[in-house]
C-alpha cells in the first residue's frame, strides 16, 4: 500500500526539536507520501527549521503558551485528534519519550485507534506493521494495523540516525485547537535540569553499568569514579533500580534507555533479558562477573570471570597511571 | 482519599518469555507467575496516601483466574479490597482494550486517584496509564519519582529526559509510579491472614456492560532474532584490569 501522509510529533527542548523526532522524520522520508510534523510549544515556530531540514514540508505548530506549563499528554490528543480529523493521516510516529508517550496513548484512546508500542522500525508492505523484538531481543516481532487509522506507533530512540535532507523551509500551519479546562488540573511548576557531571547515558562513547553484582549501592561510586576518568555514563539494571539503588532515569533495558556506545562495560550484571535489550546494540562489550555462568558472557567481545570490585577497583588504578 | 491500584500478575521476570505458536498470545502455562515488581510500588504508594489522609486502597486486576494471586499479596500487604476482571475474551489483549476494561471497573468504584505501574514487565506497551486516563477524563501524572499530598491535591516530581518535573494536580488523577519510588513493604504474617477474609468482586466483561472489544492489531511474523556472537572469556589470574585497559585502547576511547 501507499502512504499518502505520515506525521511525527516532535516534542521542543530549548527551541529545537528533540533528537528521537528527527530520527523518526529522516525514516518517514523513505515510507512514501508527505512527510509533516506536529509540535506544540511556545517555541514550535523556532523549531520548524530544523523539522523542515530533516523533511517535513509542513509543521502544525500550536505555539499556546499553556504548553509550556501543563503536561502535554491530553491537550496533545487532543489537538492531534482535532488535526488528525481534518487532514486524515495514515500514519502517526511518535518518539519512545516520557512525555511523547503519553500524548500517544491518550490519543489511540481518544480516536479508538490501536497504538503499537517499542518500535525498532516501521514498514508499509501490504499494510503498516511495526517492527519490535520482544523476550530482551531474543525474537523480533511484527505486528500490522488493522481496521481504521491513523495507525499510531512509537519508535525507541536511536533505531534510525537523524539525518537532513536538504529540504527546504516548511510550510507552517498554526494549531488552533483550544486546550479543554480538564486538562489545566495539572501543571507542571517548576522544570528541574540535572545537573550533568559527564556525558548523558544516551551520547556517552562508554557506558559502564552496575548491576546487584556489585553488592551495595555505594559501590556505585567506583563506577562514577571509572567513567570520570574515561567520559563515560554510569547506567544500571532493572534490578538494583528496583531495589532503590540508584534513580530510573539511570536504568538501561526494556523499560529504560536503549544504549549503543563504542563500548558497553557490565559490572555486577547477571544479562537478564530485560537488561540486555537495551545494550545489546553496543559495539563492543566488556563483561565482568564472579559467575562464569551469567548470560552477559554469551554477549560479551570481552568476558572477565571475577570479582567486580576489585577488577574495577584496579582497572581505575591503571587509568590513573596512565594519566600521569 | 480512595485509591484504584491497577496490577497485574506476569510471568517471573527472570524466566524466558515465550509465545503460543499459533495464537501469539503469551504463554502463561508451566511459566511461574508473580505479581509485577513494578506493581509493588504503585500498592505501596496508595497505602501511604490512605494513611496518612484517610480512606481506602482497592487493587484492580485484568486476568486469568490467577491473577487473584497478585490481589490477594496486595491485600496481604494493606489493601482492603480487590477487583478480578477475568473473562476468556480478554486473552491476548492490547493495551488500548486493557485500559477500557480497566477504567469501567474503577469507574464502577469510584476514585479520588488510580495509581498504575509505568509498564508491565511483560506486555510493557507503556501506554495503558495514559489510555486509562483519557477513558476516566483526568490527567495523567506519569513517571512520578515522589509523591506529596495534602489530602485534595498531589505534587508529583515526574521523570524527564533532562531530569524531572514538579507537577500539580488537583485531584482526581491517575499517576505512574516509576521502580524506586518508595520503599514497597513485605507483607505482615497478620497482613496475610487478614487478606483471606477480605473482599475480592470477581467480573466478567459483560458485568462491566462491555462488549465487541476488537484489538485492532494482529501479531503477522515472529522470527529468531540475530544474535551477537560471545567473545573470549577469561578468568581473572590478576591480569583481567590490564585486559580491560587495553580493551579500551584498542577501541580507542581512552
Amino acid at each position: 500500500m501507499a502512504l499518502d501522509r505520515v506525521w511525527v510529533f516532535a516534542e521542543v527542548l530549548d527551541g529545537q526539536p528533540i533528537t528521537p523526532a528527527l530520527e523518526l522524520l529522516t525514516r518517514a522520508r523513505s515510507l512514501g507520501g508527505t512527510v509533516e510534523a506536529v509540535c506544540l510549544s511556545p517555541e514550535a515556530e523556532s523549531a520548524a527549521a530544523a523539522l523542515g531540514d530533516h523533511g517535513a514540508t509542513t509543521v502544525y505548530a500550536g505555539t499556546d503558551p499553556a504548553y509550556a506549563d501543563l503536561l502535554l499528554g491530553g491537550p496533545g490528543a487532543d489537538a492531534l485528534a482535532a488535526l488528525a480529523g481534518e487532514h486524515s493521516p495514515d500514519l502517526i510516529l511518535f518518539p519512545t519519550t516520557y512525555t511523547s508517550r503519553d500524548v500517544a496513548g491518550r490519543l489511540a484512546a481518544k480516536l479508538d485507534v490501536p497504538v503499537i508500542s517499542n518500535g525498532l522500525d516501521v514498514s508499509v508492505d501490504g499494510g503498516i506493521s511495526v517492527e519490535s523484538s520482544i523476550f530482551g531481543a531474543s525474537q523480533n516481532v511484527s505486528t500490522r494495523f488493522e481496521g481504521r487509522g491513523p495507525a499510531i506507533a512509537l519508535i525507541r530512540p536511536k533505531s534510525f540516525a537523524a539525518e537532513p535532507s536538504g529540504g527546504g523551509a516548511p510550510r507552517i500551519v498554526p494549531v488552533e485547537v483550544p486546550i479543554a479546562d480538564q486538562h489545566r488540573s495539572a501543571r507542571v511548576v517548576e522544570r528541574v535540569i540535572d545537573k550533568a557531571t559527564g556525558p548523558k547515558l544516551e551520547e556517552a562513547p562508554i557506558v559502564i553499568s552496575g548491576g546487584r553484582g556489585l553488592g551495595d549501592p555505594k559501590n556505585f561510586a567506583l563506577l562514577e569514579e571509572f567513567a570520570s576518568l574515561v567520559g563515560g555514563a554510569v547506567g544500571a539494571s532493572r534490578a538494583v533500580v528496583d531495589a532503590g539503588w540508584v534513580p530510573y532515569a539511570m536504568q538501561v533495558g526494556q523499560t529504560g534507555k536503549t544504549v549503543k556506545p563504542t563500548v558497553y562495560i557490565a559490572c555486577g550484571i547477571s544479562g537478564a533479558m530485560q537488561h540486555t535489550v537495551g545494550m545489546k546494540g553496543a559495539k563492543n562489550i566488556v563483561a565482568i562477573n564472579k559467575d562464569a555462568e551469567a548470560p552477559i558472557f554469551k554477549l560479551a567481545d570481552l568476558g572477565i570471570v571475577g570479582d567486580v570490585l576489585k577488577v574495577v577497583g584496579q582497572v581505575i588504578e591503571e587509568l590513573k597511571a596512565r594519566q600521569t | 482519599m480512595n485509591v484504584v491500584v491497577c496490577v497485574k500478575q506476569v510471568p517471573d521476570p527472570n524466566s524466558v518469555g515465550q509465545l503460543d505458536p499459533s495464537t501469539h498470545n503469551l504463554r502463561r502455562d508451566g511459566v511461574e507467575v508473580v505479581l509485577d515488581p513494578g506493581d509493588e510500588f504503585g500498592i505501596e504508594a496508595g497505602l501511604q496516601l490512605a494513611e496518612a489522609h484517610g480512606g481506602k486502597v482497592t487493587v484492580v486486576t485484568m486476568a486469568p483466574e490467577k491473577g487473584l494471586d497478585a490481589i490477594r499479596k496486595a491485600l496481604a500487604m494493606g489493601a482492603a479490597k480487590g477487583v478480578l476482571v477475568s473473562d476468556p475474551s480478554l486473552a491476548g489483549a492490547d493495551a488500548l482494550t486493557t485500559a477500557k476494561v480497566l477504567a469501567a471497573a474503577i469507574r464502577r468504584e469510584g476514585f479520588d486517584l488510580v495509581i498504575t505501574a509505568t509498564e508491565s514487565t511483560d506486555g510493557y506497551t507503556g501506554v495503558v496509564p495514559q489510555a486509562l486516563a483519557e477513558y476516566l477524563g483526568v490527567p495523567a501524572v506519569t513517571f512520578a519519582k515522589a509523591i506529596q499530598s495534602d489530602g485534595s491535591s498531589l505534587t508529583v516530581r515526574r521523570q524527564t529526559e533532562a531530569g524531572y518535573d514538579n507537577v500539580e494536580a488537583v485531584l482526581p488523577a491517575v499517576v505512574s509510579v516509576t521502580a524506586g519510588v518508595n520503599e514497597p513493604r513485605y507483607p505482615s504474617l497478620k497482613g496475610i491472614m487478614a487478606a483471606k477474609s477480605k473482599p475480592v468482586d470477581r467480573l466478567s466483561v459483560a458485568d462491566l456492560g462491555l462488549d465487541g472489544l476488537v484489538p485492532g492489531q494482529a501479531i503477522v511474523s515472529v522470527q529468531p532474532a540475530e544474535q551477537r556472537k560471545a567473545g573470549e572469556v577469561v578468568e581473572d589470574d590478576g591480569t583481567a584490569a590490564h585486559r580491560v585497559v587495553e580493551f579500551l585502547a584498542a577501541k580507542k576511547v581512552i
